[in-house]
């Protein structure tokens, strides 16, 4: 019973934390290429979620068989919101890439705020339901209680992702290219490197993963509004900082570690301070790492 | 120079007595009925429905010539809901001589004004404050209202949760709001004095991004019913997600679930929630022709406690009519033993000062719709 309990407790934790995961990745990507906290990266998750759930009412009322309605809607809240993180740096970041970073800092903060808003205007305050794009299966007993599909398919899907991404930067060109601009920019250069073009690749990539997020978590939960990015946001930059910001590893061991903290803690203790224990780890791990768990060692200013 | 000083002295002294003169001629003849609230600011729309409420009534109560012989003449008050301005709108009302008072509209504001009533003993009726302590901690016995205070929504939960769905053990969760969690208190208050077993009593984030966690630990707890403190959003995914993990307790919530929006959310999962809510007064013939009469008179619909404003004006004038006078003691006797005919129904108020036949029901979600439970 009590082995049962945990395992419950691990496995909404594991759920949690890929979904933090997959929104991490974008804020570790970013700052490991420029060093910059895109703080607007929480509003491109919840953009992905919007397309997702635009696209799918628009298919599902047109008749197309639910598989279908799930690749294109996954098809489309990942070109729409990377479209977005395109241009988001293009007018947001890029202007500022040789200001100081404070600079930067407060245009994301600008952008986040942006988007946020517009949403609410475009679309509405009100939350919306999103319907379940994953068919929930009946696993047989003793598990059926343990997970379930959805949950199953966001921890499948964060897997694949991870492997894809492991092989883009280990052994592609353009993660070469990647590798080589995060480390040093104006050398990078100085080798034929399209700068540029890399940090155009990397916040498309990010939102891409962000946007898968967002669209596995709306139709785990069944509702999305324009608000639901900014705490998702906020936690996963804290996972990836506790992960040690700028390390892809790290983005995803850190996203675990916040999803385990928060459900083992709300399991065993109590919900009521879910969060501020969630952030007590998370200052407790930069006092004795100030790295984070995989981060490299160098001192840097924000 | 000096002359002039005398002479203006003696014509101010003259006009003041005048004045004077004219407000005791006038204060004879009618019966002076205060109208307190947020008139103004950003909670004006709460306020200004009872204003109209008040009008609509003793317009037609003066054209059918008054009460005791007397014309009803209404005075407004600003109180902007806030409490420090509370306190100079009672003064104010009471040196004016009003007779009883409908008002005020915010808790907090009708608090910071009832000791400057009770002292004058002037009768005071609130169509929306709900604070339980306004009335139920006995500091005034001036007070009544027309709308149930919030904790008959938790004892309307546990009577239907023990005598209905014969719940031995419960969980309640809160999303740590004012709102939510001073739901959740009153709940777990009043199961506890039923002799329920409050299993898990948290709060949980609102806006996080799923609760399997606390559902996990709401399974293990195996409760016979799930009360929810809060809002709607919060509630549609805690259903969802019990629902999910093949929890099939039941659920209930109060007025911030009773909301369309939670089934258009929830969707199959809102099946067999309940929610607890005000009661659907919409099919009694008062309240139909209380909502023509403001349809003719002001073009629109009627805003926020309406119908509540409406019956306490009709309480306080038909309380002064069956007293036969403006005596404080009269008045507060005929309003807790006399019946009288609103649009929330025919209500009298009890030993607290709440009205009574009036309320909130229970609700269950069946097909799509809040059904109520009778």
């Amino acid at each position: 019973m009590d082995f049962d309990y945990f395992m419950q407790l691990f496995l909404g934790g594991l759920t949690r934390g890929s979904i933090y995961a997959l929104i991490a990745l974008g804020y570790t990507m970013v700052y490991g290429i420029i060093q910059l906290i895109n703080f607007a990266h929480g509003e491109i998750y919840m953009i992905g979620a919007f397309t997702g759930l635009i696209v799918s009412s628009v298919l599902t009322m047109a008749g197309m068989p639910t598989l279908g309605v799930v690749i294109m809607a996954a098809m489309a809240a990942v070109i729409y919101s990377s479209a977005y993180g395109y241009t988001m740096e293009k007018i947001a970041y890029k202007p500022l890439r040789n200001a100081p970073r404070l600079s930067a800092l407060i245009s994301a903060i600008g952008m986040s705020l942006f988007l946020q808003n517009y949403v609410l205007l475009a679309q509405t305050s009100d939350f919306l339901p999103f319907p379940s794009l994953i068919p929930d299966f009946d696993f047989w007993e003793p598990y059926a209680h343990l997970i379930s599909s959805p949950e199953l398919v966001i921890l499948a899907t964060t897997f694949v992702v991870m492997m894809l991404l492991t092989v883009l930067i280990k052994f592609t060109r353009i993660g070469k290219a990647m590798r080589a601009t995060s480390q040093d920019k104006i050398m990078a250069a100085l080798l034929g490197i399209n700068v540029d073009r890399i940090i155009s690749v990397t916040f498309v990539v990010g939102s891409a993963t962000a946007a898968i997020g967002g669209l596995l978590i709306a139709s785990h939960i069944g509702q999305i509004n324009f608000y639901m990015g900014f705490i998702a946001g906020i936690k996963a930059f804290v996972a990836a900082v506790l992960g040690g910001i700028g390390s892809i590893p790290g983005a995803v061991l850190g996203s675990f570690v916040l999803g385990w903290t928060e459900s083992f803690f709300t399991g065993y203790i109590s919900s009521d301070y879910e969060d501020v224990f969630a952030f007590i780890i998370l200052v407790v791990i930069l006092i004795f790492r100030p790295s984070g768990i995989l981060g490299k060692s160098e001192t840097q200013k924000v | 120079m000096k002359k002039m000083g005398k002479v203006s002295a003696i014509l101010s002294i003259l006009l003041f007595a005048a004045v004077a003169l004219t407000g005791n001629l006038f204060a004879a003849d009618t019966i002076k009925f205060g109208v307190a609230g947020a008139h103004s600011g950003d909670l004006a729309s709460y306020g200004l429905p009872s204003v109209k409420a008040a009008e609509l009534v003793v317009k037609k109560v003066n054209a059918n010539g008054g009460i005791l012989g007397k014309q009803v003449e209404l005075l407004v008050e600003d109180d902007v809901c806030k409490p420090e301005v509370a306190g100079n709108t009672a003064t104010k009302l009471v040196s004016d001589g009003v007779n009883v008072v409908l008002g005020h509209i915010c808790s907090g504001a009708t608090k910071a004004a009832l000791g400057f009533y009770k002292d004058a003993g002037i009768v005071v009726m609130s169509p929306s404050a709900t604070t339980p302590d306004l009335t139920l901690s006995g500091d005034y016995p001036n007070f009544f209202r027309t709308i149930a205070h919030d904790a008959v929504q938790a004892q309307l939960q546990v009577k239907y949760a023990t005598q209905v769905l014969k719940v031995k053990k419960i969980a309640i969760l809160h999303d740590k709001g004012d709102y939510g969690k001073g739901q959740a208190e009153l709940a777990q208050k009043y199961f506890t004095e039923a002799g329920v077993e409050v299993a898990l009593f948290e709060g949980v984030t609102p806006g996080a991004m799923d609760y399997s966690a606390i559902v996990t630990k709401l399974s293990r707890t195996k409760p016979d019913l799930v009360i929810w403190g809060g809002y709607h959003p919060e509630a549609s995914k805690i259903v969802a997600q019990m629902r999910k993990k093949r929890m099939k307790t039941a659920f209930m919530g109060g007025d911030g679930v009773k909301d369309n929006t939670f089934i258009k959310v929830a969707g199959k999962y809102a099946e067999g929630v309940y929610a607890t809510g005000p009661m659907d007064i919409s099919s009694n013939p008062l309240a139909i022709q209380a909502k023509k009469e403001h349809q003719d008179a002001y073009g629109s619909d009627p805003g926020a406690f309406f119908d509540a404003a409406y019956s306490a004006t009709l309480a306080l004038l038909n309380a002064i009519e069956k007293a036969g006078s403006t005596d404080y003691d009269a008045i507060v006797k005929v309003l807790h033993t006399d019946l009288v005919d609103t649009p929330l129904g025919k209500i009298k108020f009890d030993e607290h000062g709440d009205a009574t036949g009036i309320g909130f029901s229970v609700y269950k979600v069946e097909n799509g719709k809040f059904v109520e439970q009778k």
